[in-house]
């Protein structure tokens, strides 16, 4: 599904990602761990499509369309979907106006024809139960005033409504309590299938517990520096990142 | 206030047009002369019209020997009206009342409607007329007090709640030639009584205009005012309006002022708390594109204690448009536990678009609580990404933040049909980015 090859992008003229490689296929959960300042943010961020990094060298090839010369709202239009690490508050739209334009926007460029008032209410309240997100929150302004939890919740349930390919989950778990944890992993597994494939970018393994990996990459210095499976994570959480600072140092 | 030299042609081309009113010997009129020609046109060093550049225009575009209303041959204002609403239309046709096009239908002892002209030599005109509003304080209140062609005298006796609204049209048709007129407005709501009142100024052609408001509003003790300006002028109008809005004890005011088009529109908007336990919701919206210089000046006086204010003004510069905001709010020594709150938010879309905003507070009573702010800048990139990110395409998510940036202006509208009228322009205006 998703081919990253050599990958390489700056900000202003610092180098963030030095040359990533990374194979995802669908029905995979991949969990991207590493210490503060790795560049794990800045994968998602160019993944998506954020301007303010520059790519320098590298593909991206996403369901065979090079990724990286499309627009951000041709990449979600083309199924990827990025959970924001802080997402933004936008006083004076609802996520209600906000999810019913971008779901039609993505069915016009799929070719399916617009949902209608019911037809949209139906979905969105099926989709409701599965992040326990209240109605109420949902007519407010999106994010505006609300709790931590309550936008990462807010995240998940954009993701159920627009049944993303490949859902990046940026630090989702930063800023939950337990509960919220909980319920956030509930919505992932729920929402998971053979049709659609996860990036789990995250600082702690705590999250893994309940969205339990089929890979797990260590990134170090804006590169892949350890592949391995979900006892990866449990390493790691042992041994702490200078285990993998050290040994990259010896090398 | 300083006079530049050469406004001196100008000055005198104005003053010998007021010598060939039927007017002229009228004492109001004639003190009203003099203090504009002693206030003089406004020239690039006034502080108070810094930003505007109303004299150069009257000067290259106007030809004031020609001071005649002109004939218009409008067949029907079906056009400029608000879809759906009932409401009693009041109609002016370059300045000149139209008793074709107006149309009273609530019953007189909801509210009284009379010709300002007869009124103020009758009974009770004269004790409103000229009160508040000086016209030693802005050469062109001097100047409509001098020039006013017409003008109309609203009356809501006390306890009256008045069910439909008064829209008073604007009409300037600029078809054939130039229009210069001067308008003049007197509202005076009793005790307890209740009115919505709208006011649209539109165009047609794209001869020059130049039309000047006074415009004088009394809310008395427990009324209540919904006042919203439509200033939508496709053609090339050069307004200066001057308003003043007296509010007594326990009186509620919501005003709305939407600017979008013309070519120098001017507003002088004061609102004088004359009472206590007042409450005024003071909002304005100005979506301005093309060489548009929309300027509006505001004055929020608190003289008495115990009331509040809330002024919001947002804009939007698109090409290369100029927006001035200037919002001052006075706290006398009287006022104590007084409520004012200023906000004034600018979205620039182009490099070419300006926005000159001062927030000015004056405060002198010490038990008060006030805030003010104002921000300009662009449309907030991150807010973009996201609603990219969700499949929403860069001029759709543009449209939407505009939107939503504009509609938070809309709150103090209750009537439905013209919320969704006003709410309509809006969207119209920023959808197309």
């Amino acid at each position: 599904m998703l081919t990253i090859k050599n990958l390489k992008a700056k900000v202003e003229d610092k180098l963030i990602l030095n040359g990533i490689n990374l194979q995802v296929n669908a029905g995979e959960i991949h969990a991207i761990m590493g210490p503060n300042g790795s560049g794990k943010s800045t994968l998602a961020s160019v993944l998506a499509g954020r301007e303010d990094y520059e790519v320098t060298e590298g593909e991206v090839q996403f369901l065979g369309k090079n990724l990286l010369e499309l627009d951000p709202d041709v990449r979600a239009c083309e199924g990827i979907f990025l959970a924001f690490q802080y997402p933004v508050e936008i006083p004076g739209v609802s996520t209600v106006n906000f999810m019913k334009t971008a779901l039609n926007k993505i069915r016009e460029y799929r070719g399916q024809p617009s949902l209608d008032a019911v037809a949209f209410l139906q979905l969105m309240k099926e989709k409701m139960k599965l992040v326990e997100i209240d109605q109420s929150l949902l007519s407010r302004s999106l994010n505006e005033g609300f709790s931590g939890g309550e936008k990462k919740r807010n995240e998940i349930f954009q993701m159920a409504m627009l049944e993303p390919k490949l859902s990046i989950l940026d630090e989702t778990d930063s800023g939950l309590d337990i509960d919220a944890l909980r319920i956030v992993a509930n919505g992932v597994n729920k929402l998971r299938s053979k049709n659609n494939a996860t990036i789990v970018v995250t600082h702690y393994q705590r999250l893994l517990e309940h969205i339990v990996p089929d890979f797990v990459h260590v990134l170090y210095k804006g590169k892949i520096v350890k592949s391995g499976g979900k006892e990866l994570a449990l390493e790691l959480e042992a041994k702490g990142y200078d285990w993998i600072k050290n040994e990259m140092e010896l090398v | 206030m300083s006079a530049i030299t050469s406004d001196i042609d100008l000055k005198e081309k104005i003053a010998q047009a007021f010598e060939q009113t039927p007017d002229r010997k009228n004492i109001q009129r004639t003190e009203a002369l003099q203090h504009f020609q002693k206030l003089g046109l406004p020239g690039n060093k006034t502080e108070e019209y810094r930003f505007f550049p109303i004299t150069r225009a009257l000067e290259k575009n106007f030809d004031f020997d020609q001071s005649n209303p002109i004939e218009s041959k409008i067949k029907s204002i079906y056009q400029f009206l608000i879809p759906d609403l009932e409401a009693n239309v009041i109609v002016f046709i370059n300045g000149i009342y139209s008793p074709v096009f107006s149309k009273v239908i609530s019953p007189e002892n909801e509210i009284i409607i009379s010709d300002l002209r007869k009124a103020v030599n009758q009974n009770e005109a004269p004790l409103y007329f000229e009160k508040y509003l000086k016209t030693s304080a802005d050469p062109f209140t001097a100047l409509n007090t001098a020039l006013w062609q017409d003008g109309v005298f609203i009356q809501v006796p006390a306890k009256t709640k008045v069910e439909k609204p008064v829209f008073i049209l604007h009409i300037n048709d600029a078809e054939k030639e130039q229009s210069i007129c001067h308008t003049r407005l007197l509202v005076v709501l009793e005790e307890e009584s209740e009115l919505t009142l709208i006011e649209r100024s539109t165009s047609i052609g794209t001869n020059n205009i130049f039309h000047t408001f006074a415009e004088e509003i009394l809310v008395k003790e427990n009324a209540t005012l919904d006042y919203v300006k439509i200033q939508n002028d496709e053609g090339k109008l050069h307004q200066v309006a001057n308003s003043l809005i007296h509010q007594s004890s326990k009186s509620k005011l919501n005003t709305f002022t939407l600017t979008m088009n013309g070519s120098l529109i001017r507003n002088n908007f004061n609102i004088a708390i004359d009472g206590e336990n007042c409450e005024s919701h003071f909002y304005g919206l100005y979506l301005l594109n093309g060489n548009t210089i929309a300027d509006n000046h505001t004055v929020v006086d608190h003289i008495k204690p115990n009331s509040f204010s809330n002024e919001l003004y947002k804009g939007v510069m698109d090409g290369n448009s100029k927006g001035v905001f200037n919002g001052k709010i006075f706290v006398r020594p009287n006022a104590q536990k007084t409520n004012a709150f200023q906000s004034n938010r600018n979205i620039l879309l182009t490099d070419t678009a300006t926005i000159n905003t001062k927030p000015q507070l004056e405060i002198w009573a010490d038990d008060v609580k006030c805030s003010h702010g104002c921000t300009s800048g662009q449309l907030d990139e991150e807010a973009l990404f996201y609603l990219r990110s969700r499949g929403i395409p860069l001029n759709n998510a543009k449209a939407m933040l505009l939107y939503a940036f504009a509609a938070e202006t809309l709150e103090p509208i209750k009537n439905t049909e013209l919320k969704s009228y006003l709410d309509g322009l809006i969207s119209q205006r920023l959808n197309k980015y």
